[in-house]
């Protein structure tokens, strides 16, 4: 049931290949925020009290909290009630199995690259796609599902695994941790779920991709990740989102829980849509992640590539909990226009002997700001913590900004703390001998923007790393003249 | 193959060449000498295509085409390598990688498929023994922390990959010790060719010796003042450049 593609549809825009619309049958909630809405959610969602209870408790903490202006960032105010906090694609009937989707939602991954069919047939890749408020379709959930790994969407979660959800939700990010969380937390509206059993290695990497699509609507979604005792998961998200002149608020929330001796792998290939070269439009990317190291020599992974976004917030965190856990935070963000990123992590180190590793990759280039915000704690019991951490800026042009504000905050005398830091610019003569040598500048900005991103780029899955390189090139057109 | 007519240029409002005429064949290797500041590397420089310096009169002309018109990547891809003076470090990108992004954005250009990673480094390792590089070099940044000698045959290997009609050499003997400049001179005696033009820009008679220039030319305030077989850079070596500026002025006189 292969459609085939508008090569024109495709390439609605030359710069980001992403923004077109897709006409569907939309379900909405009218915009605005208040219980009522929230319980409308929950309602749509037919989810059980305790859930309900929970996001109205959020709500209530929410109402208290002011939004955060330390980041450096700057944005006119959100109007929270301007916001359409639900919109689902309207089901026709319970999905068996994918091949009863809307076609016009595949035809839409389809042209995103995303082929929930091909997938299926061909890659070991599991998909579970979130458009807009719902999840709408997750492959290979058979297959998992037989080794004891369940991979649906958070609704879906609530309803078959309730156990888990109340077990796990909120342990990492608590509803009250921040502004953005709290939101999140009452009107979070789908995501992943994904649990892996005691002693299981994930044969397959699992992979949800988030889609915004109605206008004026928020992407609200939740993530929940949790590894047993000697589990190993490797999970990988991707996004994008219509080319709109308003900006539209995402603001995720993504949990990991890892057990002892457990890993988890979370890359992200975030490609929002970033507002055009004036710097209208394009996607509030507010996000909190944090994984929790529980166990003992369990190991959380980040790795991020940031192309997209009008403004960027998020700072995926590990709290190192469990003796001997590793956190490792590898970051390549890219901003180009008038495109802000305010980026970076957080490694907790509670446990004896955790060590933590940070490699931060910032590359600004038009008129952007790109900030790498990160730090570094060990606390008193955590006796010979070690944490390296490397952040170095690319600038391209003189218009932009790239800043670093490292925080390091050290209670126990036998940690070891290092920080190296280098800002670099792609110079006139870097360019020329390139161009000497028979390649054009901007050929010669994407191979050296590779270059200094390659420590990054190596840690991403293979099936993905080779579109992330793309993106990277794709994202820097027109930036040299 | 390439034909330089009353060239004058300056840089940042200052003229510095005054009008440079030059014609080099195919198969011709020819010397420019001159003193410091004399226009030598401006010479390159805006034959190269480099954007801070503006040609404010005069024609060249390479292989038939107007020169002038072309982009500095397209006169790369018609065949102009220049081997600079002092080779620029791009970190994080593989020498192995440039130069094979390079050659194959010139195949691209001259509607070639790109050269599979077999042949590619079929031809690499070819091309490593003819001009003395090491292997280890190739698998690291370009440039990145090469010491002066490594760089200059960095440029000589980049040139051997490229296969230019015309290769400039902007002073690639400067900062090499007596061994690093036989290798270097060595691998440009091996990629002479009937083909092949070099123009190499030096202060010295040494790289000289071993390349055997076919012409001299002497170049002083931007202007070429002298022309002459390899026994005017004898002369110049022996004599020193005040002698042909002691001569000018008597002409001047």
């Amino acid at each position: 049931m292969k459609e085939e593609l508008d090569v024109l549809e495709q390439t609605v825009a030359s710069d980001y290949k992403y923004g077109f619309v897709t006409e569907i049958d939309t379900d909405v909630v009218p915009k605005g925020l208040n219980e009522d809405v929230i319980r409308m959610i929950s309602l749509k969602k037919n989810e059980p009290e305790w859930m309900l209870q929970w996001r109205l408790k959020a709500y209530a903490h929410w109402l208290k909290m002011e939004e955060p202006t330390w980041p450096n960032v700057h944005y006119p105010k959100i109007n929270y009630q301007d916001i359409i906090y639900y919109a689902a694609p309207r089901k026709k009937k319970q999905l068996n199995n994918l091949d009863e989707v809307d076609p016009e939602l595949l035809k839409t991954f389809d042209k995103l690259g995303i082929s929930l069919n091909e997938q299926k047939r061909l890659s070991g890749v599991a998909v579970d796609v979130v458009m807009d408020s719902v999840s709408v379709a997750t492959s290979f959930k058979k297959q998992l599902s037989e080794i004891g790994v369940i991979f649906c969407s958070m609704s879906e979660a609530i309803q078959n695994h309730p156990e888990l959800v109340k077990k796990h939700l909120g342990s990492v990010v608590p509803m009250t941790d921040n502004y953005f969380a709290a939101l999140n937390s009452a009107v979070f509206t789908d995501g992943s779920f994904c649990y892996i059993p005691k002693g299981v290695r994930c044969p397959m990497e699992l992979s949800t991709y988030f889609r915004i699509n109605t206008e004026g609507s928020g992407q609200f979604e939740r993530t929940l990740i949790v590894a047993e005792d000697g589990a190993y998961v490797s999970y990988l998200e991707g996004c994008t989102a219509p080319m709109r002149d308003e900006n539209q608020l995402h603001a995720a929330v993504v949990e990991l829980v890892a057990m002892n001796k457990s890993e988890i792998k979370y890359s992200t290939v975030q490609n929002w849509y970033p507002g055009d070269e004036n710097g209208k439009g394009g996607i509030y990317n507010f996000v909190t992640k944090r994984g929790m190291c529980g166990g003992d020599h369990s190991k959380i992974s980040w790795t991020q590539v940031e192309t997209g976004s009008a403004i960027t917030w998020k700072y995926p965190s590990v709290i190192l909990k469990g003796d001997y856990s590793i956190g490792e935070f590898y970051s390549v963000a890219l901003t180009n226009h008038f495109q802000q990123a305010d980026t970076g992590t957080k490694m907790i180190h509670i446990g004896k002997n955790t060590r933590s590793r940070i490699v931060s990759k910032g590359i600004s280039a038009g008129k952007s700001q790109n900030s790498y915000r990160g730090l570094v704690r060990a606390g008193k019991n955590a006796v010979n913590a070690r944490n390296y951490s490397q952040c170095d800026s690319l600038l391209l042009g003189d218009k932009c900004g790239a800043h670093t504000f490292p925080y390091i905050e050290s209670k126990n005398r036998t940690a070891v703390i290092e920080h190296e830091a280098t800002t670099s610019k792609i110079g006139e003569d870097q360019l020329f001998y390139c161009r000497q040598r028979g390649i054009d500048a901007e050929t010669a900005v994407a191979l050296i923007v590779t270059g200094f991103a390659k420590e990054v780029m190596n840690q991403l899955p293979m099936e993905f790393a080779v579109e992330a390189q793309k993106l990277l090139a794709i994202s820097l057109e027109g930036s040299v003249g | 193959m390439l034909s330089i007519k009353n060239i004058h240029a300056s840089v940042e409002e200052k003229q510095i060449l005054k009008g440079i005429d030059l014609e080099v064949k195919a198969g011709e290797v020819h010397a420019i000498m001159g003193p410091n500041g004399s226009g030598k590397s401006t010479l390159a420089s805006i034959l190269a295509g480099r954007e801070e310096y503006e040609v404010t009169e005069g024609s060249v002309t390479f292989l038939g085409e107007d020169m002038l018109e072309l982009s500095p990547e397209d006169r790369a891809r018609e065949g102009l390598f220049l081997a600079f003076q002092y080779p620029v470090e791009i970190p994080g990108v593989s020498t192995t990688n440039f130069i094979k992004t390079a050659l194959n954005e010139k195949r691209k250009y001259h509607g070639q498929e790109p050269l599979d990673a077999v042949s590619f480094l079929k031809l690499m390792k070819e091309k490593m023994e003819l001009v003395e590089i090491d292997k280890s070099l190739l698998t690291r940044s370009i440039n990145e922390g090469f010491s002066g000698g490594e760089k200059k045959r960095n440029e000589i290997f980049q040139m051997a990959m490229l296969e230019p009609r015309l290769a400039i050499l902007d002073e690639t003997d400067s900062g090499l010790d007596i061994d690093a400049l036989r290798i270097v001179a060595n691998g440009v005696n091996k990629l002479r060719n009937d083909e092949r033009a070099i123009i190499v820009i030096t202060h010295y008679q040494r790289l000289l010796d071993y390349l055997q220039p076919d012409f001299v030319h002497v170049l002083v305030n931007g202007r070429i003042v002298k022309s002459g077989t390899k026994e005017l850079a004898l002369e110049l070596e022996e004599k020193g450049y005040d002698f042909i500026k002691d001569e000018l002025s008597v002409t001047a006189a």
